[in-house]
Order: C-alpha cells, then sequence, then structure tokens
C-alpha cells in the first residue's frame, strides 16, 4: 500500500528543537498525562461517597510519598495545561502569533505555571500546620 | 477538482461529516474549564488536612454539587477529545486506532459516571 509510506503529522524527530515547538509538545504531554490524573479526582470522589474507612484510605494513599509526588507533578501539569491553555485560546481568537509574542508568551507560561504549583504547595503545607 | 458546489461541500461537513464539531467542543470546553479548575484547585488547597465530616458536607452542598458534576462532565468530554486526536495522530493501525479510540471513551464514560453519581450520593445523603 502506498498509502502507509506517506509521513504522519506530527513529526517530531525532524525538526531544530525551539522553545514554541517544546511547549507545544509538553502541553500535549501534560494534557495526556492529567488524563490520568482523571483516575486520582474519580478515586477520591467514590472514596468520599463511599464512607469514612474508604476515604481514609484514599487519604493515605494521597499522602503517602509516592501520592504526594505524583499529586505533585499532576498539579504542575494542570497549571501548565491551564496556563498554556489560555494561551492557545488567545491564539484561537486570532491573537499573538508573531514570534517575538509567542516566545515571550511561552516563556510567561512556564513562570507562571512553576509559580503556581509553588504557592499552591506552600499553601497547602501551611492548611496543614506545616506538617 | 470536485465537481460539488462550494455550498453542497459546507452542507455534507467535509469529508469528515463532522465539520468544526470536535474542534469547537474542545475550545468551549476549555473555556468552561478555566474558571472551574480555579475554583476547584483554590477549594482543595483550602480543605488540605480536613476531616471527613469536612469534605462529604463540602461536596454534598447544592452549589458544590452542580459546579463539580460541570467540573467532571467538563474534564471528561475535554479529556477524551483531546486524546482521540493524540491516537489519531500517533496510532497508524487501523484496527488498534479503532479500538483505542473505543476503550478511551467507554473507560471516560465509566469513570465520568462513577464520579457525578459519587457526588449525588453525597448530596442527597448530606445530613
Amino acid at each position: 500500500m502506498i498509502s502507509s509510506n506517506r509521513p504522519l503529522s506530527p513529526h517530531l524527530q525532524v525538526y531544530r528543537p525551539q522553545i514554541t515547538s517544546m511547549l507545544s509538545i509538553l502541553h500535549r504531554l501534560t494534557g495526556v498525562a492529567l488524563a490520568f490524573g482523571t483516575l486520582l479526582l474519580t478515586y477520591w470522589l467514590v472514596a468520599a461517597a463511599s464512607g469514612p474507612e474508604a476515604f481514609a484510605g484514599a487519604q493515605d494513599v494521597i499522602g503517602s510519598f509516592i501520592g504526594r509526588l505524583l499529586l505533585f507533578g499532576w498539579s504542575f501539569a494542570l497549571f501548565y495545561h491551564l496556563c498554556n491553555g489560555i494561551r492557545h485560546l488567545v491564539w484561537d481568537a486570532g491573537y499573538g502569533f508573531e514570534i517575538e509574542t509567542a516566545q515571550r508568551s511561552g516563556l510567561i507560561v512556564v513562570g507562571a505555571s512553576v509559580l503556581l504549583t509553588l504557592v499552591s504547595w506552600v499553601a497547602g503545607y501551611i492548611m496543614m500546620g506545616g506538617a | 477538482m470536485s465537481l460539488r458546489s462550494p455550498l453542497g461541500r459546507v452542507r455534507g461537513l467535509g469529508s469528515a461529516k463532522d465539520g468544526t464539531g470536535h474542534w469547537w467542543a474542545q475550545r468551549l470546553t476549555a473555556l468552561a474549564l478555566v474558571p472551574l479548575t480555579i475554583w476547584f484547585c483554590i477549594s482543595v488547597i483550602a480543605m488540605t488536612g480536613a476531616d471527613y465530616a469536612a469534605v462529604v458536607n463540602w461536596i454534598g452542598s447544592p452549589l458544590v454539587a452542580g459546579l463539580l458534576v460541570l467540573l467532571v462532565a467538563a474534564t471528561f468530554y475535554h479529556a477524551t477529545l483531546g486524546l482521540q486526536v493524540v491516537i489519531e495522530d500517533y496510532v497508524h493501525g487501523e484496527m488498534t486506532k479503532i479500538v483505542l479510540l473505543l476503550a478511551v471513551k467507554a473507560l471516560a464514560i465509566v469513570l465520568a459516571l462513577s464520579a457525578i453519581l459519587s457526588v449525588l450520593t453525597l448530596l442527597f445523603t448530606r445530613a
């Protein structure tokens, strides 16, 4: 079949890495990661509806070292995907396509998502009384 | 060259018979998820360390339950649309692609339903 040899989109390996393309790929990666993160959201809600023992079990899983590590990764993925998603919506409205603007908005998105992640975790630990 | 008129092609919604439906649904759910996600993150951070009664009471209050159902619905819809594009881009075997697309949709429906029914359970059993 001739058609099976056609190059299909997105062909990642042939381009020189640039901030705009790297952030585009990161948007996709964080999106897929967050799709798996919906398992945690569902688990948390189902545990809450199942009763105090199930909820305590879920809190133990989420509060464990691995649980916190996953949650930290997902929180960054969520904030990055949220900020970069807003950047995408601005593009959809027809603004911000100049190369310099796109590079600057990319850096702002990275800075904002790192900041939001750190602020959230500091706020969370303060809520727990520094535990 | 196509013998169909531009109007005929527009009415047929293109080769996928879907027009811009997928693209538009992804943007609309994205737009809805911006305020819903920010609200959810702030709420969860504010509840860090809260006990079972406080969490259940929060989920089961009418306004919160309604927003949670919207959050869950928009999240799973948005995630399914996104995963669909990723699968269509990178999975080239026709059979594998169809199986994966159907599996993602089925799983999303099961998870979304479980999450929504949990919220409704807490809404209707709140003391």
